[in-house]
């Protein structure tokens, strides 16, 4: 029993420490995002001319670094289609920690295809 | 100049409606974007559903924070699902590319219709959230039954899950309607865990909303590289949103689901009659 409460105690601790690392994740993207939109109001438009916008790692890479605001959306866009993945990968850790091999199998098995999907994703255009 | 900021406050106007809405019932903004987006500001469908899946992303990030915090989630409910959501999710991200946008419009009224339908139905039944469930040996074999604690109730309720495959066959449908539309398919997703898997609807909810951000993440990748996302309309919408949920997910643990429902009904039957004329080339 009383091993049952410290267990119980330790998931408990898991999930908040997952929630924490979620927000975290969240608020990093936001942050970006939110920079992003203040330069397209002080810059007037997206810094690339005829409404086109950066594609692919490298533009958008050089786009941030010259402070290019569709670039720097993209980049919080970017980040925040990975937070549920990030959700997947410290939900395989908590599993781990529960000792539960069947929910880290399975929890593994979605990543995989998270996985799987990007990489169509990146060779489909 | 000025065009800018007005276009980027209305987009950050209907991203916070929606974040509200999306949060309180349970489903991604993606089903109240896309049709506000292309009814009401004539957007191409396809980049309506490119900022709608960013949309569905930031609603399900923003509030499984709040539900994880309230222990109303099922984990293992959720993953286990998603095995069957993200392969339908990355089938239907494929599919978009291929087929003409009138089927698209028309796909998703259909889908807000028989959502209506399905919303309405549970309305007329009574005692919706008792729960009298024997678990079946598959749910059980995979630890799928849970417990939560209901604030309207006051109290601790403990659920058992049936019909497992039922509910895994209707999770592929419903990754194949994220990934073909750019939703997160929580109206799908509740009804296969509270009507066919007979979860009770809060824990039901807030596992859709997690399964929602994960689902949506796999056809976002395709989407985010394929040019569909664009920056000056997907941005504002998900920071909208983000607001907008975690208001929603506040609200949402004071209310009762029938509440939750009746408010529902009207308005998407109302936008899924628009979307199938949309299809069909009628605009009234």
């Amino acid at each position: 029993m009383i091993q049952k409460n410290s267990k119980a105690k330790e998931m408990h601790q898991v999930e908040l420490m997952i929630g924490q690392i979620l927000r975290i994740g969240v608020i990093v993207s936001a942050v970006v995002i939110v920079l992003g939109i203040l330069l397209m109001v002080i810059q007037g438009n997206g810094g690339y001319p005829n409404g086109v916008q950066p594609e692919g790692f490298v533009a958008i890479a050089k786009g941030v670094v010259a402070l290019k605001p569709y670039a720097v959306i993209m980049l919080g866009l970017f980040l925040l289609i990975l937070t549920p993945t990030l959700r997947v990968v410290v939900s395989i850790y908590a599993f781990a920690v529960e000792k539960d091999r069947l929910y880290v199998w399975i929890t593994t098995v979605v990543l995989i295809i998270l996985v799987i999907a990007s990489i169509i994703g990146y060779f489909e255009h | 100049m000025t065009n800018v900021i007005y276009s980027l406050l209305l987009m950050l106007g209907v991203g916070l409606l929606a974040g509200v809405f999306g949060a309180i019932l349970g489903i991604g903004g993606g089903m109240i974007i896309t049709p506000v987006l292309t009814l009401g500001l004539g957007l191409d469908i396809k980049y309506a559903i490119g900022a709608s899946i960013i949309a569905v992303i930031a609603t399900s990030s923003g509030s499984t924070i709040a539900y994880l915090k309230d222990e109303m989630l099922n984990l293992r409910v959720a993953m286990f699902l998603e095995i069957a959501t993200t392969v339908g999710a990355v089938i239907g991200a494929i599919l978009t590319g291929l087929v003409h946008p009138t089927f698209l419009y028309f796909l998703f009224g259909a889908l807000l219709v028989f959502t209506t339908y399905n919303m309405i139905r549970k309305l007329m039944m009574k005692n919706e959230d008792a729960q009298n469930v024997e678990a079946d040996r598959l749910a059980t074999k995979l630890n799928l039954n849970g417990t939560y604690y209901d604030k309207a109730l006051k109290k601790q309720v403990d659920y058992q899950v049936q019909n497992v495959p039922g509910g895994f066959t209707m999770m592929f449908g419903a990754g194949l309607a994220s990934g073909l539309l750019g939703i997160g398919s929580g109206a799908f997703k509740v009804l296969a865990m509270d009507t066919i898997m007979h979860m009770p609807l809060k824990p039901s909810s807030a596992t859709s909303n997690l399964m929602m951000g994960v689902t949506a993440a796999a056809s976002a990748m395709v989407y985010f590289f394929n040019g569909s996302i664009k920056a000056g309309i997907a941005a504002p919408l998900a920071i909208g949103i983000l607001m907008g949920a975690l208001i929603g997910t506040r609200i949402m643990q004071h209310l009762k689901p029938r509440l939750i429902r009746m408010i529902f009904v009207p308005v998407m039957l109302y936008l899924g009659i628009q979307m199938i004329m949309k299809g069909f080339g009628v605009t009234i």
